[in-house]
């Protein structure tokens, strides 16, 4: 047992789709869930770390405040956190550390949000000085593009096939079809995947992930309070990995135009992607082997193959193999994305971090249902925010 | 007809027939910063005051390649009809830094190649009555006429 484990007492969801309501009301459907499955008032709650929304104007900046009032003031402190796709990790982080502090006994993180059609755009004016604004005036780099050129990369370096992505999206379809909560409830093929438009080449439309409405919570507690509260056995999450990259950064990400120069100082022995779930395995005591299934970020279908390699379940080259071998379809030996993933989520960025952490309890309660991962003792997310944010959260039986 | 010649950016490049990015370089940790007017980077623990202004190499290896089949979101300023456009990202040998550009115009991306060796050009980001605005572009070194 790692000094740093807190219990998972509860989860919830409102399920994603497009249905262009107010975010609050998401989160808020998401956290009655997350109480009621955990047996707690809202009284009981004694901290609430929100993940923000940048998209739905002041309530979205301070979430925490946003939700707590929703819920109903009772003088709680709450924090409101923004890490891009890495938010709800960040937020997890928040309420994980004030519960081993001993500063509270139980905790709500929640995300929600709503999106707009499209692509993920900058904010408004003339902006030279920001990044993200840049590359789409000076290049035209959507998000898209990025994966685009890790998808071709893979293809040059490695052999990587559109029949790979498309694998990836089909097999990903099979899982989510029967998630409650999934907005794409709908099984592809390969060919019908690999019929859909090009958008950012090799990528097609069915393989890169849409933007969603959505949200989820999480109860956390720390063991003496699960203990008492007759939830001794509730999973629990044995790492937070929350890590930035170090100087020099040589991989081309979001929303960047250039990476850090080598010519000077020696690069990492560990690239930012791989310490991402390196610092997490660290923190938990564990290795890939040990893992019963992963949730990673498939903002494209090639994106997942990067992260077989980036979480070790396999060296770097290797990816394909796995996939073709069905080692990570539901009943091979590293299930991947049993949820359905972001292919059949579409990302609702600040609930989705916690959307995989939701899915890892239900796996490791076997209460998946038709997706179940038989077996289900120990699970790692992994998912990585613009600007520089890892995030990967293991859960592991109690 | 003739139009003026303008940078997209002003200060971010040269304009001359083999344009070069203009970024600096700390000479104690050796290391390269492009842009130089945008805080993006620093080697920690390195005096930042004590970077140099230098104009970057303009070669290097193509690490790799997409085009965009779909119009992007504002501010990218699109032509009328809407192009297909190629992003190119080249690692400059020297710098042993990424660059992200268009592909210059002309290049059938069919051509290219992950680790092909890349040049820096100037091509058309957009235009309006007076000015064309340019902006860096990669081509392949190859094509150079």
């Amino acid at each position: 047992m790692s000094k740093n484990d807190v219990a998972i007492l509860g989860v919830g969801m409102h399920p994603w789709g497009k249905w262009g309501r107010n975010f609050v009301e998401y989160g808020v459907h998401a956290i009655q869930a997350a109480l009621a499955d955990a047996k707690l008032d809202w009284k009981q709650v004694e901290f609430v770390a929100g993940g923000d929304t940048v998209r739905n104007g002041y309530p979205g900046y301070v979430a925490g405040a946003t939700f707590a009032k929703a819920m109903g003031w009772t003088g709680i402190p709450v924090s409101s956190n923004y890490a891009a796709c890495a938010t709800g990790s960040q937020a997890l982080e928040a309420a994980r550390t004030r519960i081993l502090a001993g500063m509270c006994d139980v905790a709500v993180v929640v995300g929600a949000d709503t999106t707009p059609k499209g692509f993920l755009a900058p904010s408004k004016g003339e902006r030279t000085l920001d990044p993200d604004w840049l590359r789409f005036r000076l290049l035209g780099a959507t998000n898209p593009t990025y994966f685009g050129l890790y998808a071709r990369r893979r293809m040059d370096l490695y052999g990587a096939t559109e029949q790979d992505f498309a694998h990836v999206k089909a097999k990903n379809s099979r899982h989510g079809v029967s998630n409650p909560y999934a907005r794409y409830k709908k099984i592809f093929t390969e060919e019908e995947v690999l019929a859909s438009p090009m958008v950012a080449d090799p990528l097609r439309l069915f393989e890169i992930c849409a933007t969603s409405d959505g949200g989820a919570a999480i109860v956390i507690s720390s063991l003496d309070f699960a203990k008492k509260h007759g939830a001794g056995k509730a999973p629990r999450v044995a790492a937070v990995s929350t890590v930035t990259p170090t100087f020099p950064d040589t991989y081309i990400d979001m929303p960047n135009f250039t990476t850090d120069s080598a010519a000077g100082l020696p690069i990492p022995d560990r690239g930012f992607k791989d310490s991402i779930a390196h610092a997490a395995y660290e923190e938990a005591g564990i290795g890939p082997e040990d893992l019963s299934l992963a949730e990673v970020y498939d903002l494209s279908s090639a994106l997942e193959l990067d992260w077989y390699e980036n979480i070790g379940l396999c060296k770097p080259g290797e990816a394909e193999r796995l996939l073709r071998d069905g080692d990570t379809a539901i009943g091979g030996r590293i299930p991947v994305n049993a949820s359905g993933g972001l292919g059949c989520f579409g990302e609702a960025v600040p609930a989705q971090a916690l959307q995989q952490i939701c899915e890892l309890t239900w796996q490791i309660r076997g209460e998946a249902g038709e997706r179940q991962v038989q077996g289900a003792k120990i699970g790692i997310t992994a998912n990585q925010g613009l600007f520089g944010h890892g995030s990967s959260v293991i859960v592991k039986a109690g | 007809m003739s139009k003026k010649r303008v940078p997209a950016l002003e200060g971010w490049f040269t304009l001359d027939d083999e344009p070069r990015l203009l970024g600096r370089r700390d000479p104690k940790s050796g290391s390269y910063f492009f842009p130089k007017d945008v805080s993006v980077s620093s080697a920690p623990g390195f005096d930042q005051s004590e970077l140099e202004d230098v104009a970057l190499s303009r070669t290097g290896k193509l690490w790799s390649y997409t085009t965009n089949h779909y119009e992007p979101p504002e501010p990218y300023v699109k032509p009328d009809p809407f192009e297909p456009y190629t992003v190119a990202a080249v690692e400059l040998t020297e710098e042993r830094m990424v660059v992200l550009g268009q592909l210059a115009p002309g290049i059938d991306p069919a051509d290219l190649e992950v680790g092909m060796e890349m040049e820096l050009v100037l091509g058309t980001l957009y235009e309006d009555d007076e000015n064309e605005y340019v902006v860096w572009k990669w081509q392949p070194a190859s094509a150079a006429a």
